[in-house]
């Protein structure tokens, strides 16, 4: 790629959006509401794995106020098929099932009925009158119970994918696959030094801020209007309409601002209710989920037994790896185990692999996309055997990461040849900064970690208006999570060579433009941002030719530079230029107003690789770790608003900080969760945190045409093991379980001390 | 029934009805239709939902509306005055301390009650005064760097 002097993008403006957010009057789901509203509420299920014997809903129905009251009854059969417009597969009938229970309660929490009142109090009182016979049946709560001989039962029709030979009766294993390359008995036979490590990490939440919230409305016609925050209102569409059997055009979604997401906000959950409510109700319906329900009844990610195993020759070449990676599901098929046998590897040069994965239905709650699905968890196997491989080498482990380090050409353990990608860069930055170098104390270590996420392409449709003006809106229908406005603008801006400050980005409805998938698989600046750079360049064409009728000269002697139309190709100098103002002001009799569209599906996501270096303190006679300095290097392909990449970098190494060291769902022997609030799952707080350095790394990415790559999902592959790492250097012990808890820590310092 | 309650919001006198259990939290947001409190878990865990009551700060969830009767609620829409933003509001923006908001006005309230007792906080300081307002985008990097940078401006410290 040509390099290309940028002119805006690089900058950092004050974000769109940005002054609704700090003076309080940007709207977030549970902020609207409608004229003769009702509010709904879930009944959800006491028991973790219970058939539903009955309903009765009579007692329910004659409280003054309650307008109407659902159960699965109301729903229609949903036939298992792939479902559209989500991220990953979704099984539409294991979708409809999840939002209402129909013969069978699969997790504590799970939906059974929901009402519609004319106070959420009402509500919530109605609710408590709703009988509900269950037959109570022994839940399944882990994965080795799920997978012991005679274990109970979820799914009776459930079979094994890709167990050869076909299993005969029903299992709790949705699917166990394999794939790999090369010889890895071989390669381990060819090693000097193998390590193989088992580790356990448990069902973790995104733990966004804003709980799930919906406001939907439905006309006399049957047709519904949903204002939710959501990171996807054309998935919220499609999912609906399929949920309810009905057609997408009688679903028109507004998304809200959205409160934070990080992959939970990629399904439905009380979407349809409100639909099916406010149609049953005729009235509009708000919903908003506690932090309990958020908890209980909405995608966490998966707990995982991961086991890996490398060897390496004395000069640190690997010589084969080998991954078995058995993940929670919750109630439905659906875990990233798939997504992890692709990441597990993926940074390093290996000519012999195994892996094996398994997907393994659980009663607890299905579990949803999470930042880089899947690849946390493996890459806390893989990095933290790097570093006990290091250790026996006697290698820095920076070096040994280098040694083994894919780049342009490689074939991926996953499958493809590696485009430029910027990992080596990565690491090198990590190396020579200042941070690694930096002496430490009396019980403190310094881990050293990598990840890699593939990032996605999927469809995006944008358009650009100029107004009469010539400043322009750019029109998105990607919700904007996390500066994502700010950064389509900027690149808009860049193409029509007006200041972004005459850039309006706004994120519309399912009915105010083309398809759009959802904000997820760190997507939005890379294919969304391609689709507004094309929309962009639709308009400058639209402008030359403009200019060129108003010169009398050819399209082709016409050039868009710095914001106006210049006349070139034999014609310089012959005309005054004509800028994007005078233009726009003209549009109207040069041939009508100038909007620019482009709808594209992007291929090229150019993965993303980071290298994390965590500084800990043990404290050895609690166990208390805390975390001193962290510095996070990552390859952001081009950085359109580097403080926004930034924040993603900070943000997600936080996740991992919290997912490292305190959160975890805990369940009672029934299969409650037992810490379903703020103060027991506890995520990282401002004083459990030092500032989180970070280095942006460059390799532009060819398939964009800026050079962009996702960089929202990558900085929470890495923390996990660079915490761990850091924590057994400190602590001079084996981590093999998340989180390293306080008493975790103590107990592994004890059996240590002897 | 419920309780007929006058009390003071942003310096202007305001009035509601609410049930003797509603928390404050659901006055301002459902009554007076201030939504830009925020309602995170409502059992005072988040500190979206920060304001200050008789210049104190609170978690509103854990306040009952009646309670409000008589007092001053200061939330963040009245954090800024007309068209000036306070300056914590400016320096967010500047250092992209936010990232989907949710928390944003929470965070600031909070910041604003911490900077009018102490103008010089330290970073451990503002860290610890601000833990109890959860973010979980940010890894409050530039959140903290926002607040002592408007901590340095209101002192009149050049940088």
């Amino acid at each position: 790629m040509s390099e290309r002097k940028f002119r805006q993008v690089g900058t950092r403006p004050i974000r769109h959006d940005g002054l609704d957010k700090v003076t309080g009057r940007a709207q977030f789901g549970a902020d609207y509401s409608a004229p003769g509203m009702l509010w709904g509420k879930v009944l959800r299920s006491p028991h973790a794995h219970a058939r539903i014997k009955s309903i009765d809903a009579s007692a329910a129905l004659a409280l003054d106020g309650v307008k109407a009251v659902i159960t699965g009854r109301d729903f229609p059969d949903v036939k298992s098929e792939s479902g559209p417009a989500g991220e990953g597969a979704n099984d539409m009938r294991d979708l409809a099932m999840n939002v209402m229970a129909r013969d069978k309660a699969l997790y504590h929490g799970h939906a059974v009925a929901a009402v519609a009142a004319t106070s959420q109090r009402i509500a919530e009182a109605a609710c408590a009158k709703i009988q509900v016979t269950y037959e109570v049946l022994e839940p399944v709560l882990s994965l080795d119970a799920a997978v012991a001989p005679n274990a109970p039962i979820l799914h009776d029709d459930m079979r094994a994918a890709g167990d050869d030979p076909k299993p005969q009766g029903p299992t709790n294993v949705a699917s166990r696959r394999e794939m790999g390359r090369g010889d890895a008995k071989q390669g381990f036979a060819d090693a000097d030094v193998v390590v193989e490590r088992e580790f356990k990490t448990p069902m973790v939440h995104q733990g966004y801020i804003e709980p799930h919230a919906v406001l939907a409305r439905t006309g006399e016609d049957g047709r519904s209007v949903v204002w939710c925050c959501t990171q996807g209102p054309f998935m919220v569409r499609a999912f609906t309409a399929k949920i309810l059997d009905l057609s997408t055009d009688m679903i028109k979604v507004i998304p809200t601002e959205i409160g934070g997401g990080f992959g939970g906000k990629t399904t439905v959950y009380l979407e349809p209710l409100a639909v099916l409510l406010s149609r049953k109700a005729g009235r509009p319906v708000k919903m908003v989920m506690t932090r309990e329900e958020v908890f209980r009844a909405t995608g966490p990610t998966s707990g995982t037994h991961v086991r890996v195993k490398l060897g390496a020759k004395k000069d640190g070449t690997l010589t084969a790896a080998e991954a078995v990676l058995v993940y929670e599901a919750g109630a439905y098929k659906g875990s990233p185990v798939g997504a992890a046998m692709m990441t597990v590897f993926a940074p390093y040069k290996l000519a012999n692999v195994r892996i094996e994965g398994w997907d393994v239905v659980v009663n607890k709650p299905k579990v949803a996309a999470y930042r880089a699905p899947g690849a946390p968890m493996a890459a806390l196997a893989v990095e933290t055997v790097m570093d006990e491989l290091a250790a026996k080498l006697g290698l820095d482990p920076i070096d040994l990461r280098l040694t083994n380090a894919v780049s342009e050409g490689v074939q991926a353990t996953y499958g493809p040849k590696y485009r430029a990608i910027g990992f080596i860069e990565t690491l090198k930055a990590a190396k020579s900064h200042p941070h690694y170098k930096a002496p430490l104390g009396p019980n403190q270590g310094r881990g050293v970690a990598c990840g890699f996420w593939f990032n996605a392409g999927m469809s995006s449709s944008a358009n650009v208006a100029i107004n009469e003006d010539g400043s322009a809106t750019v029109m998105s229908g990607c919700p904007d999570i996390g500066g994502s406005r700010a950064s389509l603008a900027l690149m808009a801006a860049e193409e029509l060579g007006i200041p972004v400050e005459q850039v309006r980005p706004v994120v519309v409805d399912t009915e105010s433009i083309g398809y759009n998938d959802l904000t997820g698989g760190s997507r939005v600046t890379f294919a969304t941002g391609m689709a507004v750079i094309e929309a962009a360049r639709d308009v400058v064409k639209q402008l030359c030719a403009r200019a060129a009728a108003t010169w009398g000269i050819e399209l082709d002697a016409v050039k868009w530079e710095d914001g106006q139309a210049v006349a070139t190709n034999g014609a310089e100098g012959k005309h005054e230029p004509l800028s994007l103002k005078r233009l726009a002001a003209r549009a109207s009799s040069t041939g009508g107003p100038i909007t620019g569209r482009a709808s594209l599906t992007a291929r090229g996501a150019g993965p993303g690789f980071a290298t994390h270096l965590c500084d800990v303190e043990v404290d050895r006679e609690t166990g208390a770790v805390t975390v001193l300095r962290y510095t996070a290097v990552q390859d952001a392909g081009r950085a359109i608003h580097p403080s926004y990449v930034e924040g993603q970098m900070q943000g997600g190494a936080a996740q991992g900080i919290g997912w490292a060291l305190n959160e975890e769902y805990v369940f009672d022997a029934k299969g409650a969760m037992e810490n379903a609030g703020f103060l027991d799952y506890r995520i990282p707080v401002a004083s459990d945190l030092p500032m989180i350095d970070t280095v942006i790394v460059e390799v532009p990415n060819p398939m964009h045409p800026y050079g962009v790559r996702g960089v929202g999902e990558t900085p929470i592959v890495p923390p996990l093991a660079a915490v761990a790492n850091a924590v057994q250097r400190a602590a001079k012990v084996e981590i093999h379980e998340l989180p390293i808890s306080p008493p975790r820590l103590l107990a592994l310092i004890e059996a240590e001390r002897g | 029934m419920k309780l007929h309650v006058q009390t003071t919001v942003n310096g202007e006198s305001a009035e509601f009805l609410c049930a003797p259990e509603q928390n404050l939290l659901e006055a301002l947001r459902d009554e007076l239709r201030l939504t830009g409190t925020k309602e995170g878990c409502t059992t005072g865990d988040c500190g979206a939902c920060s304001v200050l009551l008789d210049g104190r700060l609170v978690c509103s969830c854990l306040v009952l509306a009646a309670e409000a009767s008589g007092r001053r609620i200061d939330t963040i829409e009245g954090v800024a005055k007309g068209a000036d933003l306070h300056p914590l509001q400016k320096k967010f923006l500047e250092h992209a301390a936010l990232q989907c908001g949710i928390c944003t006005p929470g965070v600031i309230v909070a910041a604003k009650a911490l900077l009018e007792r102490n103008p010089d906080p330290s970073e451990e300081e503002t860290r610890f005064w601000l833990a109890g307002n959860l973010c979980r985008c940010t890894g409050y990097d530039k959140i903290i760097r926002a607040v002592l940078d408007t901590a340095a401006e209101l002192r009149g410290d050049s940088r």
